[in-house]
C-alpha cells in the first residue's frame, strides 16, 4: 500500500515522455525515418524516372559499390584525408590552445581571430579558397609560394592537378577547422586544476616535464574526442569537393559523401546513393564505438 | 637541512595589494615554525614566496647561505604539502612518489627503495598501486606527505595540509607530522588558521596579520605573553575577553580597576610583573582575562574580586561549561579590526555592553537569564596599552 503510493509520487514516467516529446519527434523524423527509408532503399534497385518495376535486389547494390573504382577511391582519399588532416589539425590545435591559454593583454582579439574560419559558411570559404588556388602566376597562393621560396616555385593549377587537388583541400580543411579544435583543447586545459602544475614545478619539473607528465595525461579524454570528432569530419567531407573540384580531376578528390550525392542527385540512383550512405554510416558508428571504447577504459582506471 | 632568513621581505600584487610587509625572520635548522592568522593575513604568501612559486617584490630571502630570490622552485630544493594535495590523479601512488625523483633523475634501483622506505614510514604500502581517487581524505594526506618526504629535501613547506579533513583524522594526523618532523628533523614551516595546530605543533608560531608579523615566540610564550591585542585575543579559545578601564592606586597601597560600576581589587603580583605600568597609573588602558580566569566563587570570596553578569546563555561541554554573559565594559575583538577599534575610541569610560565569556568546571545551579557573580583571578590579568601593545 505504502509502497504503490510512493511509487506514484515519485513517478515522473509521463512527464519526461512529454518533455522528451518534442526532441523525439524530431530525431525519429529527420534521422531515424530517412535512414530506415535508405537502409531499405539500399536493398533495392529504385532509380528515379525509371519506368522499370522496382526490385528486391538483397546486397548487388553494396557488391556493385565495392566494386567501383570511384567509391574505392573515395575511400582511399577519405582515409588518406584524415591520416593527413587528423594529426596535423590535432597537433596545431593543441599547439594554438597553448599558446592562447596566457594571461595576455588582447588574448580574447587572437581567440577570437583563430576561432573565426569556423564561423564562415565552408561554402563562402570554399568560394574565397578557390580564388586563392587560381592558376596561373597571379594565384595567390602560386605568387606567394614564388614570394616564400625567391622565384623558383612554377605555377601550378592546384584544383586541376591530380598531385596537389587532395592537399590543396587538406589545407584548407586544415586551416578552416583548427579553430574548432583548439577551442575544445583551450577549455581542457582551463580545466586543469593550478595546483598540479605548481606542485610539478616545486616536484622540480621544468616546463617540458611539466607538459609531458601533467598537461598531455589530463588531456587525453579531450583529445581522444578531439581526434574522433576530426576523423568522423573527415569522412564526412564533402562540400568543399562539391564546390572546388567536384570530385575531379578524375577521381582525384572525390570522397564517400560525394559519391553518395552523385549516385543519388546525379544519376538519380537512389538504391545506390542509399547503400553508399549506409556504409558510411557503418563507418561512422565504428568509430564512435571505438571512442567510447577507449574513454571508458580511462573512466575504469581512474 | 636548512634555516630560513626573511630580510625585510614586502609582497606587492600589480593592482597594488600589499600581501607582505617588511616580514624578517629567521628559522633556525630543523626548526617547525608555524606561520598563523587569520585568511588574508599573508601566510600563505609567505610560504608560496618561500617555495618560489611567487616572486618576491623587495627584500631578501635566503634557504640555508643562498639568496633564493631569484630561483625558480626545482631549484630550491623545497617540498610541499597543499591544502588540497594536488595530487597528480592520472599517477597511481607509486607513480606519485616516484615522480620528484625522476625529476631529479635518480637512477631506477634508488627510486625504488626511497618509494619503498617513505610507503613504510608513512604506512602506504598497501596503496602503492591505488590511483588517488580510490584513496579516503586521510590517505590522499599521507601520499602528500610522501611526495614530500621521498626526496629528503632541505625545507618542507605545508600549506593548510589539515584543513581537508575531519576533526578526529586532523587530531591523529597533527601528531604524525610532528613525531615525522622531529624524526627527520628537517626545516619546517606550518601554514595554518587554526590556532590549536599552531599551539600544538610548533617549536614557534609566528602569528600574522593583515601582511605583517605579530609576534614569532614559543607557543606557550605567545599565550603567557602575547605583544598585542591582536595575539592576545588570537591564540586561545574561546577568546580573552577585553575591557577598557583604568587602574588606581589605593591609598593603601593596593591597587584596582573598575570593571562596569564596581571595584575590583587587583593582585599585587599582577602589578608587579609590570615594569613599566606606574606610568599607567589612572589612565585609559585595556584590561585582559581569558575566560579560564573566571570561578563560581564560594561563600570566603571577597565581593571586590568578583564582577557582576548576567547570563546570555550556557554551552555545556560536559567537563566544563561556558558561561555567556553580558558583561558591563566588554570590549569584543573582531579578528581583523582589534586595533583599529582601540584606536578610534579613545575614552575608556565608554561603556561598551557586550559579551563575556567564562569557563568554569560544569554546573547545574547556573541558568539563563539570571544574574551571577563570577570570581576573577586578577593573578591572570593581562594590561595593554590603549592602542592595543602589551605594556612591558
Amino acid at each position: 500500500m505504502i509502497e504503490q503510493k510512493t511509487r506514484k509520487l515519485n513517478d515522473d514516467t509521463r512527464v519526461a515522455i512529454s518533455m522528451a516529446a518534442p526532441a523525439l519527434t524530431g530525431l525519429f523524423l529527420f534521422v531515424v525515418l530517412p535512414f530506415a527509408l535508405a537502409l531499405v532503399l539500399s536493398f533495392t534497385n529504385l532509380r528515379l524516372g525509371s519506368p522499370l518495376p522496382i526490385q528486391f535486389w538483397g546486397f548487388e547494390q553494396y557488391r556493385r559499390i565495392w566494386l567501383d573504382p570511384s567509391f574505392r577511391q573515395a575511400l582511399l582519399n577519405n582515409a588518406l584525408f584524415a591520416l593527413v588532416v587528423v594529426p596535423i589539425q590535432t597537433t596545431l590545435a593543441l599547439g594554438l590552445a597553448l599558446l592562447l591559454n596566457r594571461p595576455l593583454k588582447g588574448m580574447a582579439v587572437f581567440r577570437t581571430l583563430f576561432f573565426m574560419p569556423v564561423v564562415f559558411p565552408m561554402a563562402l570559404v570554399s568560394v574565397i579558397w578557390t580564388i586563392i588556388y587560381a592558376p596561373g602566376a597571379d594565384g595567390m597562393m602560386n605568387a606567394f609560394l614564388k614570394f616564400m621560396t625567391l622565384g623558383f616555385w612554377q605555377p601550378r593549377d592546384f584544383l586541376h592537378d591530380p598531385a596537389l587537388a587532395l592537399p590543396a583541400l587538406m589545407l584548407l580543411s586544415i586551416w578552416q577547422g583548427v579553430g574548432f579544435q583548439m577551442v575544445i583543447v583551450l577549455a581542457g586545459l582551463q580545466s586543469i586544476p593550478i595546483s598540479l602544475y605548481e606542485a610539478a614545478r616545486v616536484d622540480g619539473s621544468d616546463r617540458w616535464n611539466q607538459f609531458r607528465y601533467i598537461t598531455l595525461p589530463q588531456l587525453r579524454n579531450t583529445l581522444i574526442f578531439v581526434v574522433l570528432v576530426t576523423t568522423i569530419l573527415s569522412f564526412r567531407l564533402f562540400d568543399s569537393v562539391r564546390i572546388m573540384t567536384n570530385g575531379g580531376p578524375g577521381d582525384a578528390t572525390t570522397t564517400v559523401m560525394n559519391e553518395a550525392i552523385k549516385a543519388a542527385f546525379d544519376q538519380q540512383k537512389m538504391a545506390k546513393g542509399s547503400a553508399i550512405t549506409v556504409t558510411f554510416f557503418l563507418i561512422v558508428l565504428v568509430i564512435t564505438l571505438l571512442q567510447r571504447l577507449l574513454v571508458q577504459e580511462e573512466r575504469t582506471i581512474e | 637541512m636548512a634555516t630560513i632568513k626573511f630580510q625585510h621581505v614586502f609582497k606587492v600584487y600589480p593592482n597594488g595589494y600589499t600581501a607582505l610587509k617588511d616580514l624578517s625572520l629567521e628559522i633556525e635548522d630543523g626548526e617547525f615554525l608555524v606561520f598563523v592568522g587569520p585568511s588574508g593575513c599573508g601566510k600563505s604568501t609567505a610560504l608560496r614566496l618561500l617555495a618560489g612559486l611567487e616572486e618576491i617584490s623587495a627584500g631578501k630571502l635566503m634557504i640555508g647561505d643562498r639568496i633564493v630570490n631569484d630561483n625558480t622552485p626545482q631549484q630550491r630544493n623545497v617540498a610541499m604539502v597543499f591544502q588540497n594535495y594536488a595530487l597528480y590523479p592520472h599517477m597511481s601512488v607509486r607513480q606519485n612518489l616516484e615522480f620528484p625523483l625522476r625529476m631529479m633523475q635518480l637512477p631506477k634501483h634508488q627510486r625504488q627503495a626511497r618509494i619503498q622506505e617513505a610507503a613504510e614510514r608513512l604506512g602506504l604500502v598497501d596503496l602503492l598501486d591505488r590511483k588517488p581517487k580510490q584513496l579516503s581524505g586521510g590517505q590522499r594526506q599521507r601520499v602528500a606527505m610522501g611526495r614530500a618526504i621521498v626526496r629528503d629535501p632541505a625545507v618542507f613547506l605545508m600549506d593548510e595540509p589539515l584543513s581537508n579533513l575531519d576533526a578526529k583524522m586532523r587530531s591523529q594526523i597533527r601528531t604524525d607530522i610532528t613525531m615525522l618532523q622531529r624524526r627527520m628533523g628537517t626545516t619546517t614551516v606550518y601554514v595554518t588558521h587554526d590556532q590549536v595546530e599552531a599551539m600544538t605543533m610548533g617549536d614557534r608560531v609566528a602569528v600574522m596579520r593583515a601582511g605583517e608579523l605579530q609576534q614569532v615566540a614559543p607557543p606557550q610564550d605567545l599565550y603567557d605573553h602575547p605583544a598585542n591585542i591582536f595575539v592576545a585575543s588570537f591564540m586561545g579559545s574561546p577568546a580573552m575577553n577585553l575591557f577598557r578601564t583604568r587602574l588606581q592606586k589605593l591609598e593603601s597601597g593596593t591597587f584596582m580597576i573598575n570593571m562596569g560600576d564596581r571595584p575590583l581589587i587587583v593582585n599585587s603580583s599582577t602589578v608587579n610583573r609590570y615594569q613599566n605600568l606606574e606610568h599607567y597609573y589612572d589612565q585609559p588602558l585595556l584590561a585582559g582575562l581569558r575566560p579560564e580566569a573566571f570561578f563560581l566563587p564560594d561563600a570566603n570570596t571577597p565581593v571586590d574580586q568578583c564582577v557582576q553578569v548576567e547570563v546570555i546563555s550556557l554551552e555545556a561541554l560536559g567537563h566544563e561549561l561556558l558561561i555567556y554573559a553580558k558583561a558591563p565594559a566588554t570590549l569584543t575583538i573582531e579578528d581583523n579590526q582589534a586595533v583599529s577599534i582601540t584606536n578610534n575610541r579613545d575614552d575608556p569610560d565608554e561603556q561598551m555592553s557586550s559579551v563575556l565569556i567564562a569557563r568554569v568546571p560544569s554546573s547545574r545551579n547556573i541558568h539563563p537569564d539570571t544574574r551571577l557573580s563570577l570570581g576573577v583571578d586578577t593573578s591572570k590579568l593581562y594590561f595593554f596599552a590603549v592602542d592595543g601593545k602589551a605594556i612591558e
